[in-house]
């Protein structure tokens, strides 16, 4: 990575977003957004749906131009600059997509044109990159054919051929089945080990956690907290465990036991009557082996452990004390299936 | 990473595309509207079944009375309404330029290409230049099947001026369509609103039937309606008679909408979120 050198105005900020505002009609969208992503990290946005997200993706990658502040991604300026920036930006989600009547290889071809590659290095380009993401049968058949998983991989390989220096994933794999959203991460985590900065939208925290060495969570229009995401994490509590004892009557002195313990730290344990389970809030991998240490000592059997991610409402619970805004995230909080470990 | 290492330097003096790049990306993207055609074939019917039917339809249906008022018979309206329909050509293309644009907004490819360091125009010169393709195919078809049926092409040179000029008008009405592109949500509202605009407009002038029968109030309609200029000059250019006062009003007709239409359609594509 020498481009560093080459691009003072970057100084080791691959994005920079200052005061971003972009309002349609009486909506905004974005409301002063400030972001910095770092050269060669993964940066998550997360945030509820009508959060912002994607329209700060737009506006970082020219398809739209914010009402105020400014945006500039490896030292070009999103509005001063586009032509300069469409040439070192990749894009790929939910709604910049490729030609489904186009068979892959066509499609990966075409791109590679577009971005002036002379027609052999086209071809290929066009060739590595369906090799690497495992396309290289269907090549010839039109993407409208491929699988969901199939669609995001040849997404991701359109989005690679220009070697853009900066890639949006705007909600990679929003709509995708759990088999198929390991697949996409796998394949996310393989680029990032390339070597590339990537700013990544996600509604999901557990998304964020698996790419995302920093974080920053939006919420109507605006940051309401970011940093790594370890600190993060510890802000929102980490991860519950979430005991059931066999016998429902073991639950209360459980709670209480691991109480007196003392060795979560953080929040107390509460109790979910309902389900007949013990929550307990742990940051660590020690604190888990603590506590699962505790309750093998008291003797007490258990019919199951679990642990789980915060959800997205959870989240936004403990950071700003409301639910996330959107209608999408109306679902109760306990809904926790989305993101159990 | 090593092939990112353009500096920004460079990149700046990249930032204005030069003619050889506008046509190599017009190129790749004419490529990937011919392989549409390759993948669905069934999208090249229209071209073949309008000329087909509208010739056939119009001359065994309507040609034996309309063709006495022109006093002949159907012999007189093959040579009437063939130019007629040869004028139509051109604003089909218009149509599929703006539907074509409306789908690749739906399906995010367009997103994709306004991602990209491309001019603007690389996507619209490529939809043109095959839908210009496309209409060339239908007005073969068309040239056939009104020879079927009795068209006498007497004047090569005027059947060319006649083809020129509906391509003209076409690319007039094509930022119509553009427009109904980007605004309308989905391909068939944009057909719908098209026929529905397109519709009495064709047929309240003389593409298909002279117009000295209808009454005054239809006549001052169609008198000053463009679709009765083009047809009438591709009329005289393809079997004769006066074309040249037609001819320009068709041309100042195409320039009026174009100078309107251009900066509306061009605006809500820039502005299009």
């Amino acid at each position: 990575m020498t481009r560093i050198d080459k691009n003072p105005s970057g100084a080791g900020s691959a994005v920079t977003v200052r005061g971003l505002v972009k309002h349609y009609g009486q909506t905004k969208a974005l409301d002063g957004v400030d972001l910095d992503v770092r050269e060669g990290t993964v940066m998550g946005v997360l945030g509820p749906n009508g959060a912002g997200k994607t329209t700060l993706v737009r506006i970082l990658s020219t398809l739209i131009q914010p009402d105020a502040g400014q945006a500039t991604v490896v030292g070009y300026d999103v509005v001063r600059q586009p032509r300069q920036l469409r040439r070192v930006i990749g894009l790929t989600g939910q709604y910049a997509s490729v030609d489904e009547k186009l068979p892959g290889w066509e499609n990966l071809y075409m791109i590679g044109r577009l971005l002036d590659l002379p027609r052999k290095d086209a071809r290929a380009r066009a060739d590595e990159l369906l090799e690497r993401f495992s396309l290289t049968e269907a090549a010839r058949r039109p993407a409208a054919t491929y699988s969901g998983g199939m669609r995001r991989r040849l997404d991701l390989a359109a989005s690679l051929i220009g070697h853009p220096a900066v890639l949006y994933l705007d909600e990679p794999t929003t709509g995708l089945d759990p088999r198929t959203r390991n697949e996409v991460w796998d394949e996310v985590k393989r680029m990032v080990g390339d070597g590339v900065t990537v700013l990544l939208t996600t509604q999901y925290m557990e998304e964020a956690e698996q790419l995302a060495s920093e974080l920053t969570v939006v919420d109507r229009g605006k940051v309401i907290a970011n940093g790594a995401i370890e600190e993060l994490k510890a802000k929102v509590g980490g991860r519950t465990l979430r005991i059931r004892p066999l016998d429902p009557l073991q639950l209360r002195p459980l709670a209480a036991h691991l109480d007196e313990l003392g060795i979560t730290g953080l929040a107390s344990t509460t109790v979910d009557t309902e389900r007949g389970a013990a929550l307990v809030p742990i940051l660590s991998d020690e604190q888990l082996t603590a506590v699962v240490g505790a309750v093998t000592a008291r003797g007490i059997t258990l019919s199951s452990i679990t642990t789980e991610l915060p959800s997205l409402d959870e989240v936004f619970l403990s950071l700003t004390g409301h639910r996330a805004s959107a209608p999408q995230d109306a679902t109760p909080a306990d809904d926790r299936q989305e993101v159990a470990v | 990473m090593s092939a990112t290492a353009l500096a920004p330097t460079d990149l700046r003096a990249e930032a204005r595309i030069p003619l050889r790049g506008h046509l190599r990306h017009t190129g790749a993207l004419v490529r990937r509207n011919l392989l549409w055609i390759r993948q669905d074939p069934e999208s090249m019917f229209d071209a073949i079944l309008f000329p087909v039917i509208f010739t056939l339809l119009f001359v065994y249906v309507f040609g034996g009375s309309i063709g006495q008022s022109l006093g002949g018979g159907q012999e007189a309206y093959v040579q009437y309404v063939v130019p007629g329909l040869m004028a139509m050509m051109g604003m089909n293309m218009a149509q599929g330029v703006g539907t074509g644009f409306n789908q690749d907004f739906n399906t995010g490819v367009m997103d994709r290409f306004r991602s990209l360091p491309i001019g603007r125009g690389s996507v619209l010169f490529a939809k043109i230049a095959v839908e210009l393709l496309r209409m060339l195919f239908a007005t073969v078809v068309l040239m056939i099947v009104g020879v079927l049926v009795g068209f006498d092409i007497t004047n090569w040179t005027g059947l060319l001026a006649a083809v020129g000029l509906s391509a003209v008008f076409g690319s007039a009405l094509m930022w119509v369509f553009l427009t109904l592109g980007v605004v309308m949500k989905n391909a068939q509202s944009v057909q719908a609103m098209g026929f529905l605009v397109l519709m009495p407009l064709q047929f309240g002038s003389s593409i298909f039937a002279p117009t000295q029968s209808m009454p005054g109030w239809l006549q001052n309609f169609t008198d000053y309606n463009p679709l009765s200029a083009l047809a009438d000059a591709a009329r005289g250019l393809m079997v004769g008679g006066p074309a040249a006062h037609d001819v320009w009003l068709t041309l100042a007709w195409s320039a009026a909408i174009t100078a309107v239409m251009a900066p509306v359609a061009i605006h809500k594509f820039r502005t299009k979120a």
